[in-house]
């Protein structure tokens, strides 16, 4: 950005390079505003996406809300804002929300959010825990009760637990509890909880007695002095570790989903700002998504969304589609299917 | 013309004087009246006998507690472990300072003590976390990477100085004819420093512990960093835990809506720690003004 001694030189530059431009009806003011709500896990990404962007148009603020992916398309499908953050595909109550409104919009998967339940290397009795073992965990009931590791599974040894995991503030937090528990938010409270995910990382690496939970990438980082878990989703299915394959296949599931921005197609096709911040986003998502702790879409899954959001697509992939089961193999199922124009 | 000219100026110097002295006067009223405001509200929403008596402390999760017990108990068991650090090593090195080092000796070692007050604490912190546990490590395998311990020792470290250079004033401001007199009764100066010197300066040393301690209730980075963040009741060190600093941080840090109970739960905390410390400060205050000798 300009330094302050430059700054009325940037303002004169910019000036010149909008009338230049002459784009639009936003011409006149020098800085025009996007407006992004929605998801708390999706905006970490959006801002590091929006930072650079920031860097490269500085004539464009981008102003991101955290009223959750619910929140953020009601705001969306009044035409509130323009830019929707989603931890999950539009419903079908939400599409006709926005259809009712006259808003026709943009579907853009941006990146996966993978969580890894991670312990010490040295940890040699967790081969695999269920879904159901991660229920009677982590939910409100567990507090002050399950302490030791012999009461998640008999053939544990009798020792302490000691259980680090997100902050109420973490995305991540939502997320896991939701999918973990069934109820978003409901969780022990006995466990150290932090929003810096290396704090957590921290904290697993350096105890033999830990189990935690943060996002893939951070596992990935620090690979060497962690022990991820694999996970059973069902009875019967068979375990699956975290991978970077695992996620894009939507075979590490329930812990991994795709996450998605919204864009209202009328005001893309009218703004210019809005437009250079879209392409902007489609383009470089890949690079910054590990940053923030999510997995980066697949080079062909990229190719399909760049060409989607090139083609100005509209419509959801998932037609209000939820379960979370299917919802990764859809998106590279369905992305791959989408005709090129 | 100039003598009243003089005088205006002599009089605008001393009102911006009264008002630099009232400003900190002015700030500490308003970080109380807030403190008060804030901690009122709470209770209106938390009965006090759930918050000084509850074991359980989850003010921002699904089964929301208020017992601010473990939080306390993390802030004492990290206090503690530092004054059990402190205390003995400040004391000795007092004693040296005062009674054997040649002056030379003294004039050095005094500032170079002095310098491990300037460290940065999130330096201590770091150096808690990153060297102190690890090496802990390998010699008590129960000890995780987060506990109360190595807090402690290093927080210990920190308020060293505290303890060493206002023992030492309070040793030196003994009158020396009580030395003399120890002396001639044939005391060695072992003798003469433990038994004679060291009593002598009792209220002095006591008020220097005291500071410290509240110096290590209220300190922040250092546990923040290295002592964990689970507010647990437990006399374990070896543990993460969590005190009442760090938890005033990590809600601080996150964005736990204003005005709600959860969010209150800082300032309840906040008044907690502020009327410990003050309390302990005006204990060593009251100590220091009795040092035989010392005007200070």
């Amino acid at each position: 950005m300009c330094a302050p001694l430059q700054r009325s030189a940037c303002a004169l530059a910019l000036l010149a390079a909008s009338g230049l431009a002459g784009c639009g009806s936003d011409a006149a003011a020098v800085r025009t505003v996007v407006a992004v709500d929605g998801s708390s896990t999706v905006a970490p990404l959006t801002e590091a996406v929006a930072e650079d962007f920031q860097r490269a148009y500085p004539g464009t603020r981008v102003t991101i809300g955290v009223a959750g992916t619910g929140g953020g398309f009601r705001r969306f499908c009044r035409g509130d804002v323009d830019v929707a953050n989603a931890s999950r595909p539009i419903t079908r109550t939400e599409t006709a929300a926005c259809a009712a409104a006259g808003i026709r919009f943009l579907e853009v998967p941006v990146a996966y959010d993978g969580i890894v339940i991670a312990v010490h290397p040295s940890n040699t009795w967790v081969d695999a825990l269920s879904v159901d073992d991660l229920r009677r965990l982590w939910r409100h009931e567990a507090e002050g009760q399950v302490l030791r590791w012999s009461q998640v599974r008999g053939s544990f040894p009798d020792r302490e637990m000691h259980l680090f995991g997100a902050g109420v503030d973490s995305g991540t937090f939502d997320y896991f509890t939701g999918v973990v528990t069934g109820v978003p938010r409901d969780s022990r409270g006995d466990y150290t909880s932090s929003e810096n995910d290396n704090t957590l990382v921290q904290g697993v690496a350096t105890d033999p007695l830990a189990l935690g939970y943060f996002g893939f990438a951070y596992f990935e980082e620090h690979r060497e002095y962690l022990k991820a878990v694999p996970i059973v989703a069902a009875p019967g299915t068979t375990a699956v570790p975290p991978s970077r394959d695992a996620i894009r296949a939507g075979a590490y599931h329930p812990l991994s989903r795709p996450i998605f921005v919204y864009v209202n197609a009328d005001a893309l096709a009218a703004r210019a700002d809005l437009a250079a911040f879209v392409d902007y986003y489609a383009e470089h998502a890949a690079d910054v998504a590990d940053d923030v702790g999510y997995v980066a879409l697949d080079a062909a899954a990229l190719r399909a969304v760049r060409v989607r959001v090139a083609a100005r697509t509209t419509g959801s992939l998932f037609g209000g589609r939820q379960d979370s089961a299917s919802l990764a193999r859809t998106l590279t199922a369905r992305l791959a299917l989408d005709p090129a124009p | 013309m100039s003598r009243l000219a003089q005088r205006a100026r002599e009089r605008v110097i001393e009102g911006g004087l009264a008002v630099c002295a009232g400003l900190s006067l002015v700030t500490t009223a308003g970080i109380v009246a807030v403190l008060t405001w804030e901690t009122v509200a709470f209770f209106r929403d938390v009965s006090p006998l759930a918050f000084f008596t509850g074991r359980t402390w989850t003010p921002l999760f699904f089964n929301q507690q208020f017992g601010v017990l473990p939080l306390v108990a993390g802030t004492l068991l990290v206090a503690a472990i530092a004054l059990a650090t402190a205390v003995p090593a400040g004391v000795i090195s007092a004693l040296y300072l005062s009674e054997y080092a040649p002056p030379r000796v003294r004039r050095v070692a005094k500032p170079a003590l002095e310098v491990l007050a300037g460290i940065p604490t999130v330096v201590y912190g770091y150096f808690a976390l990153l060297f102190v546990t690890p090496w802990l490590q390998q010699w008590i395998p129960g000890l995780t990477g987060y506990n109360a311990l190595a807090a402690g020792l290093v927080l210990g470290v920190m308020v060293l100085p505290l303890v060493s250079s206002l023992s030492e004033d309070a040793l030196s401001a003994v009158p020396p004819g009580l030395r003399e007199a120890a002396f001639a009764l044939g005391a060695t100066r072992l003798q003469a420093a433990v038994g004679v010197v060291l009593p002598a300066a009792w209220s002095g040393v006591s008020a220097a512990v005291i500071l410290a301690m509240s110096r290590a209730i209220g300190e922040t980075m250092i546990v923040a960093i290295a002592a964990g963040q689970q507010p647990r009741l437990t006399a374990s060190p070896l543990v993460p835990i969590e005190t009442m600093t760090a938890y005033i941080v990590q809600v601080s840090l996150g964005d736990v809506p204003a005005g709600t109970t959860a969010y209150r739960t800082i300032f309840a905390v906040g008044t907690l720690l502020f009327a410990g410390t003050f309390v302990l400060n005006l204990c060593s205050d009251w100590l220091r003004r009795r040092v035989p000798g010392a005007v200070r």
